[in-house]
């Protein structure tokens, strides 16, 4: 398994060499590629067609979100290639404002997968289709996944007997949501000083010198 | 005489309620008289917003939001879940808490084939399968209850193995259904293999080729249909399938017939595979023993204060998993789940894409569809097999 990957790996390397931001790496035994932004179509027709790679099958398409990067989010490809039995990861970086192409001609699943993207991160996809939201409520505004968006969202909806139909109303909560930081301060947490964590600080001799 | 008008576009609106939608889908059907032209499925109406509740829990209150998927073959899910971290973790699971594992998935198989097959029939207009087929579901679902406490959603599978290990005389009593659960297979068959009806309503509906197969990123009996022997439990073989012996069925013309007989041929051998995970399982722990992940037994903690200490730790903050990302994918029912996670290094996962075979396969319902009469839409979107927790997440 990890030479087919080795492998693949080093044919990718060779065969997209231009489209790559950086050679091609292998983490968990999983082979993963960076490409710029503009180049994802060819990249994924190539990954297609080559005779070598064969990775006829786009598994799936997710959005990721990393607020504090200047293109903010990652567009994740998987694909799978069933004759060679491999799966490989392609990701492009994209801003807030600027389109991935679509996919939706090479692979047409790739149409709902963006459409979903597109609904949960506000994403775009420049090309596609239909890209409209796909699982938000009809009207639904705001983009679920950031990360910037509150778990408990905006609206809440409630069927009104006087009006004899459904009415959205801002979230009220009886209870505050509660997110604890269960984060431990013991390991890790460099940022608190409990009493005392000051003395680990000083090395052996000046303490003998004390 | 003036000629009659030819035009007899309309579209018509079916569900979000509707028996044979299996779920809350709206589909807009555009047609041409009776002919499908166009099928526009609007789906959404079960969301309920998983993958960004997983990303507010720990790794361990994240499990029941598998369960609550594909609530047909829960465990299937929380499979695919804890690989993806075990993945991340470089944990290995002990043999027995393998085979229980696998014994799960292909218990919620049969549950999920159960369903599938019988409704099926339903939709094109069977009423007797379904009463055979949820019989059996139901002595499955006592086998769930009596693993995990619950009849559907199990929350039964951990990272690092299992909740808890399987008394013996429910080992016992799962074999006394694999004995008997051939038979009950050969009373729906009759009633439903050489039916006339079954098969006029089947039988080169919902064609798929192989390429459109690949295009449409189908997987499962899906894919099968068309004649590639692809499965991921013998392509990419997680838990102890290398260690099983079991055929997969294929199919030859892609249709919904097709569909429905090696649903029946995969049941036969999910049997077989829980037999040999009977005769097979070995004794010994369940769980990893790497004490940072795995909670501490309940007797230690009355006796041992790193137990004790253990286990308040992992229920509140949970293990932190290091970063990186994985994807990791099951031979579900339907097809392959997938989880894609990333991790920060923290206790929650940072980002979980959960990757729905359902939700592919809904997605080339209209492709499908196209063409046919207005009648196979309850047909192939039977024989597709989709489950709207999983659908809409």
């Amino acid at each position: 398994m990890t030479e087919t990957v080795q492998a693949i790996s080093e044919l990718v390397a060779s065969k997209l060499a231009s489209a790559l931001t950086e050679p091609p790496h292998i983490a968990y035994g999983e082979l993963n590629l960076i490409v710029s932004r503009g180049e994802i179509a060819r990249v994924l027709t190539i990954l297609r067609d080559d005779a070598e790679l064969q990775f006829s099958i786009l598994i799936d398409l997710a959005g990721v979100d990393y607020p504090k990067r200047a293109e903010r989010f990652d567009v994740v490809y998987h694909l799978l290639s069933i004759t060679k039995n491999v799966r490989i990861r392609v990701k492009l970086a994209v801003g807030e404002n600027q389109p991935a192409a679509s996919v939706a001609t090479i692979f047409p699943t790739a149409n709902w997968f963006e459409r979903e993207a597109f609904d949960m991160y506000g994403i775009l996809f420049s090309d596609h289709p239909d890209l409209r939201r796909i699982l938000t409520d009809y009207g639904f505004s705001g983009y679920p996944l950031r990360k910037d968006f509150p778990l408990t969202g905006y609206v809440e909806v409630r069927y009104d007997d006087e009006q004899k139909r459904v009415v959205y109303e801002p979230v009220k909560l009886v209870q505050e949501f509660r997110d604890f930081d269960f984060l431990s301060p013991w390991e890790g947490a460099q940022h608190i000083l409990l009493p005392g964590d000051e003395k680990a600080k000083v090395s052996a001799p000046d303490a003998a010198k004390k | 005489m003036t000629a009659e008008p030819q035009e007899r576009n309309f579209s018509i609106n079916f569900g979000p309620q509707h028996p044979a939608a299996h779920g809350v889908l709206r589909l807009v059907l555009e047609l041409d008289g009776e002919i499908v032209t166009r099928l526009d499925p609007h789906i959404g109406l079960l969301h309920r917003g998983t993958e960004k509740l997983i990303e507010h829990k720990t790794y361990m209150q994240a499990m029941p939001y598998f369960d609550r998927l594909d609530y047909v073959a829960p465990m299937n899910q929380e499979h695919g879940f804890v690989l993806a971290a075990e993945k991340l973790l470089g944990l290995t699971v002990p043999p027995r808490g393998q085979y229980i594992r696998v014994l799960y998935d292909e218990i919620g198989r049969l549950l999920n084939h159960l369903l599938n097959v019988t409704t099926q029939a339903m939709d094109v207009g069977a009423l007797t399968p379904p009463l055979w087929g949820f019989e059996e579901r139901e002595k499955l679902m006592v086998f769930y209850e009596r693993a995990s406490g619950s009849r559907m959603h199990a929350n039964y599978v951990r990272v690092g193995g299992v909740h808890q290990d399987l008394p013996q005389a429910l080992l016992d009593d799962i074999w006394a259904f694999c004995e008997h659960f051939p038979s009950v297979l050969d009373d729906i068959e009759t009633l439903l293999t050489e039916n006339r009806i079954f098969k006029q309503r089947n039988v080169d509906i919902g064609i798929i080729s192989r390429a459109d197969a690949l295009a449409w990123g189908m997987s499962g009996v899906m894919l099968r249909s068309t004649g590639v022997a692809w499965d991921l439990r013998r392509a990419q073989p997680y838990a102890c399938y290398s260690d099983l012996e079991f055929q997969i069925p294929i199919g030859k013309n892609g249709d919904c017939y097709d569909r429905y007989l090696m649903r029946m041929a995969e049941m036969r051998q999910s049997t077989e595979i829980m037999k040999q995970c009977l005769k097979k399982m070995p004794k010994g722990e369940v769980n990893s023993t790497d004490g940072k992940v795995v909670p501490p037994k309940r007797g230690d903690m009355k006796r041992s204060m790193e137990a004790l200490i253990h286990h308040f730790k992992l229920y509140t903050e949970g293990f932190h998993v290091p970063a990186g990302e994985v994807y990791a994918a099951v031979e579900a029912p339907k097809g392959e789940f997938g989880v894609y996670l990333v991790s920060d290094g923290g206790n929650k996962p940072y980002r979980c894409k959960i990757r729905a075979p359902s939700f592919v396969h809904l997605e080339a319902l209209d492709f499908m569809c196209r063409g046919h009469m207005l009648a196979d839409v309850s047909a192939v979107l039977g024989s597709i097999d989709i489950v709207f927790g999983e659908v809409d997440r």
